[in-house]
């Protein structure tokens, strides 16, 4: 199929008030009709400033912008006829159900009478919302939202259509229904921007821009990219130590650009020109070393200068260190009803000291509600959620002091400064007077909070807030370490330094439960669950997870594929 | 259920584009209202709090006063003038001996004011002396100081005519050339109520409140929640938004309106002279003063709990003071009085007073109306200049 010019970008930059670095420096690139166009890069990339350029809610400081013909400067009224925008949050009103959204957007559209009824039809038949038309837009899971969002930038069918990191906080499964979706508008000869921190995403795209304060470091088909990596993959295999501890040894090796656990494997890029990796030299002499086939997020890294190259200053161990092999965290039978609802039914794993257990399942399947119990947030209908053998909800404080806490979005106040951030958290974990300062110096220390202390929280840059997050969560040398979702809308350097700072803390003997959306995250768990309409459907190592979805068709599946296999073998055993 | 209710066909495709955009938005906003249970507090039921403080918490009239009387020489005169103070309705007395005696209760602020029919009371009076009584009031509560002394001169002078009548032989009628017979008559307000035009002022607020405080959440929601950059990629242009915002809380507010009138009228027995199609007209024209204010704050500040302080600061506060609603606008300094000039709730607050308690005094009307009417279009000017169908 011959590419139709869509849109064009020419030697634009924006620059916004108060900040000396452009948002945007010079960049150039073509937009194609009948296909996505991959927007990635790391976050404070200026993906969202280039989308918002392409939609014409900003005007470029310099250059030009021209979407379907049009200029967007002097064209605008007739842009806003060709081009649909779904933003961040998808841009919907949550006070407003499926079907006023979807009749509010036709207004606005100017889509009537029986061009309305046949796209109504067709949208709600696409998202499969239609035996949802009558709920609040705003109880909706965050896939169905998704959903929504498109189907209301889709009422009349645009020529462009952008999509502003669509998949973020949205389930596997989701995902995939998604990138179906899309596809299918693709065949229709629409153009489709989609910008996303999710590199496997990136694969999947016609073309990919890649981004970097505000220039372009790569444009053109994603697996040329992945090409540059090919002989540069590698995996450790058969270790025969903590893949954890290796990780931590090889990640500052000069000649490592990137490694990354994969299962009990761990991943490594070598920097170009280097020698194949040797385990002997890795300090894993045992270990087999096999080449692999390059993946984009190899390549990206690469792009990018490599991954975090320094070794986590978080040493310590926890105030009680608790005896070797004993179950620090454990749930037994937990059941939670709300009304007739069951959200949660019988769920029971254990998670010994110094492991990393990840809670996964799509969205409304009961993942949070069972990590709410977990963390004695919620109290359970059945059952009973238990840190060092004490029952969270009868032994209240002593137990919780033993848990450290990070919340979706990180929860810190951004109106307070740093400091008052730490301050706050410190006194909320009980700690006073000498043990507070020591407490809040440490990891001031720590974590390199200096330069940042008097700027407020919602100021700082993203990876600063990560750490600042990590930093209140950790203050009190907790035993346990609770996450929910804890890189989610994070790019891959900034989610690698993340994890780098959780590894050398369950090196040292902390216990961790984490949630996450994002597959590639949970490779870094010594075991998962699977918990989906309520029931925990499958546990088992990341690799035991991937056995279990090893077929004829599909000799090497990712996490992924696992996740998805399962859901649908239980949906399957449940008709 | 709700699939039978779905029916987008019944949707008629002969309106201009721009109307149906606008009956959208304007459909879309008053769903949001509904379903808001804060637009409930702000409109219904916090205009029927303020009624209800207004009519029967807060009174300008005095009403049973503390005072003290001092009766240093009880002779029948000064008896018969203190049980005349003991009889009103505006005073409650204490009665002393000695004029140094209430000189505590004063200070403890138990009296506001003390009245001292001195010794020699009875013979100045039978001499024809001038000011045989004197009347110490409380100055540090200046409002009261004055109710009180010239309730304390009312009862004096009731006294003294009552007295005259009575004795006609106690004084030669030519000695009483101080007693001028006062009869007061309060026009439009006969019974001098302050609740008739408390209540009226009242209305105001309520109307200042609702077409500023409300509007002044919906644009910075819009940004709070991101919704308001997928509309700006629709063709939906300045106007046809902003009219989708109008339109329903202009709605909202003739609506409260009408609901804090009826209760002015039935429930607080205010009276109501005018007309009601002055009233609907005159309440138009000030929403479209107080309205484009909110949503200006609304656009400018771009979050909600900034803007709804603004809103407070910038329009309530200023209704509530400068107004003339309570405190009397002649007897401001000369600048803040040049202020209230341009506060589109002191026309209002006069239309509403003028209207409840006169009639259509088209005197009075035309020119409220006339300012009110520069006022709207000057913000609605200014509300479209600083509305933009983008981010930046």
């Amino acid at each position: 199929m011959a590419t139709r010019l869509l849109a064009e970008v020419r030697q634009v930059t924006k620059h916004f008030r108060g900040q000396t670095a452009p948002a945007i420096d010079q960049l150039s690139l073509s937009i194609a009709a009948g296909e996505v166009t991959g927007l990635v890069g790391p976050d404070g990339a200026g993906k969202t400033t280039l989308i918002r350029l392409l939609a014409g809610l900003m005007l470029p400081s310099a250059g030009q912008i021209t979407v379907c013909g049009d200029d967007t400067l002097t064209g605008t009224n007739q842009l806003r006829h060709v081009v649909s925008y779904m933003p961040q949050r998808f841009g919907l009103y949550e006070d407003l159900t499926v079907a006023e959204n979807l009749r509010l957007y036709a207004d606005l559209r100017g889509v009537v009478g029986r061009e309305r009824t046949e796209a109504f039809e067709r949208l709600l038949a696409f998202t499969a919302l239609a035996p949802f038309t009558g709920r609040l837009a705003g109880k909706l899971s965050g896939g169905m939202k998704q959903k929504l969002g498109l189907a209301c930038s889709l009422i009349h069918t645009p020529r462009l259509l952008l999509l502003d990191e669509p998949s973020v906080g949205v389930d596997p499964i989701s995902r995939r229904e998604l990138w179906r979706m899309v596809y299918e508008l693709v065949d229709e000869g629409i153009g489709v921007v989609w910008s996303t921190a999710y590199l496997d995403e990136a694969e999947r795209c016609a073309t990919v821009l890649l981004l970097n304060q505000g220039q372009q470091l790569y444009f053109g088909p994603p697996t040329n990219l992945t090409d540059r990596a090919a002989g540069r993959s590698f995996l450790l295999q058969n270790l025969g130590q903590s893949r954890r501890r290796v990780l931590s040894r090889v990640i500052r090796r000069p000649e490592i650009v990137d490694a990354v656990i994969q299962g009990a494997s761990v991943r490594l890029v070598m920097a170009e020109g280097a020698a194949a990796p040797d385990g002997t030299t890795l300090g894993a002499p045992h270990a087999v070393v096999e080449e692999t086939a390059p993946r984009f997020e190899d390549a990206f890294v690469d792009l990018l200068g490599g991954g975090p190259k320094y070794e986590s200053p978080l040493g310590q161990a926890p105030d009680d260190v608790l005896t070797e092999g004993q179950a620090v965290v454990e749930a037994i039978g937990l059941t939670k009803r709300f009304g007739s609802f069951t959200a949660a039914r019988d769920i029971s794993f254990r998670i010994p000291r110094g492991e990393i257990y990840g809670l996964l399942g799509p969205n409304g399947a009961g993942k949070s509600t069972t990590f709410k119990m977990m963390c004695g947030l919620l109290k359970p209908t059945a059952g009973s959620a238990r840190v060092a053998g004490q029952d969270l909800h009868r032994a209240g404080g002593a137990a919780r002091r033993r848990l450290g806490y990070m919340a979706q979005k990180f929860s810190l106040y951004g109106d307070l400064s740093v400091r008052q951030n730490l301050d706050f958290f410190a006194g909320v974990y009980g700690l006073s007077r000498q043990r507070k300062r020591d407490a809040i110096a440490r990891v001031i220390d720590t974590f390199g909070l200096v330069p940042y202390l008097n700027q407020n929280a919602a100021e700082i840059p993203l990876g600063f807030k990560q750490r600042l997050a990590l930093a209140s969560a950790v203050m009190h040398n907790p035993a346990v370490l609770f996450l929910d979702e804890p890189t989610s809308g994070v790019d891959p350097l900034t989610r690698r330094e993340f994890w780098l700072h959780i590894n050398a803390m369950v090196e040292h003997g902390v216990t961790v439960l984490v949630t996450t959306h994002f597959l590639d995250e949970a490779e870094y768990c010594d075991r998962i669950g699977l918990v989906y309409h309520g029931h925990m459907i499958a546990q088992g190592s990341p690799d035991e997870l991937k056995d279990a979805a090893r077929s004829l068709e599909r000799p090497d599946p990712t996490l992924e594929d696992a996740f998805i296999e399962l859901v649908e073998h239980y949906d399957r055993q449940a008709v | 259920m709700t699939a039978r209710r779905f029916d987008p066909s019944r949707e008629s495709d002969t309106w201009p584009a721009w109307w149906r955009r606008v009956r959208g938005l304007s459909r879309k906003e008053m769903i949001q209202i509904v379903r808001d249970p804060s637009s409930y507090l702000i409109a219904g039921l916090m205009p029927l709090l303020l009624l209800f403080i207004f009519g029967y918490g807060v009174t300008l009239d005095l009403r049973q006063v503390p005072v003290a009387v001092v009766v240093e020489n009880p002779t029948p005169e000064a008896t018969s003038l203190l049980d005349s103070f003991h009889n009103s309705q505006y005073f409650i007395v204490r009665q002393y001996a000695h004029r140094a005696q209430p000189k505590d209760d004063m200070l403890a602020g138990r009296v506001k004011g003390v009245i001292v029919l001195a010794d020699d009371f009875s013979d100045r009076l039978g001499r024809g002396d001038s000011a045989p009584v004197q009347i110490l009031v409380d100055g540090s509560d200046p409002n009261t100081a004055g109710l009180v002394l010239n309730y304390a001169q009312g009862v004096w002078s009731n006294w003294l005519i009552q007295e005259t009548f009575a004795h006609a032989n106690l004084v030669p009628t030519d000695r009483l050339k101080s007693l001028v017979y006062l009869e007061p008559r309060y026009w439009f307000n006969p019974d001098a109520r302050s609740q008739n035009f408390l209540i009226p002022g009242s209305v105001a607020i309520i109307m200042t409140l609702i077409g500023t405080l409300l509007t002044a959440l919906v644009v910075a929601r819009e940004w709070e929640r991101g919704t308001i950059e997928a509309l700006m990629t629709t063709p939906v242009g300045v106007s046809e938004f902003l009219l989708g915002k109008l339109i329903p809380y202009f709605l909202l507010g003739m609506g409260a309106m009408s609901l804090a009138a009826t209760a002015a009228v039935w429930v607080f027995d205010v009276p109501f002279r005018g007309s009601i199609g002055m009233l609907l007209l005159v309440t138009a024209l000030f929403l479209l003063t107080m309205l484009p204010q909110g949503l200006l704050i609304s656009t400018v500040t771009r979050n909600q709990f900034v803007a709804s302080q603004a809103a407070l600061i910038a329009a309530f506060l200023p209704a509530f003071e400068l107004s003339g609603f309570i405190f009397e606008i002649n007897s401001m300094p000369t600048p803040v009085r040049l202020i209230t000039y341009f506060l589109p709730a002191r026309y209002y607050v006069t239309s509403l007073q003028t209207l409840f308690l006169a009639g259509d005094v088209m005197a009075v009307l035309l020119p409220a109306m006339a300012t009110l009417a520069t006022i709207a279009v000057l913000l609605l000017g200014l509300l479209i200049l600083k509305t933009r169908m983008r981010l930046e």
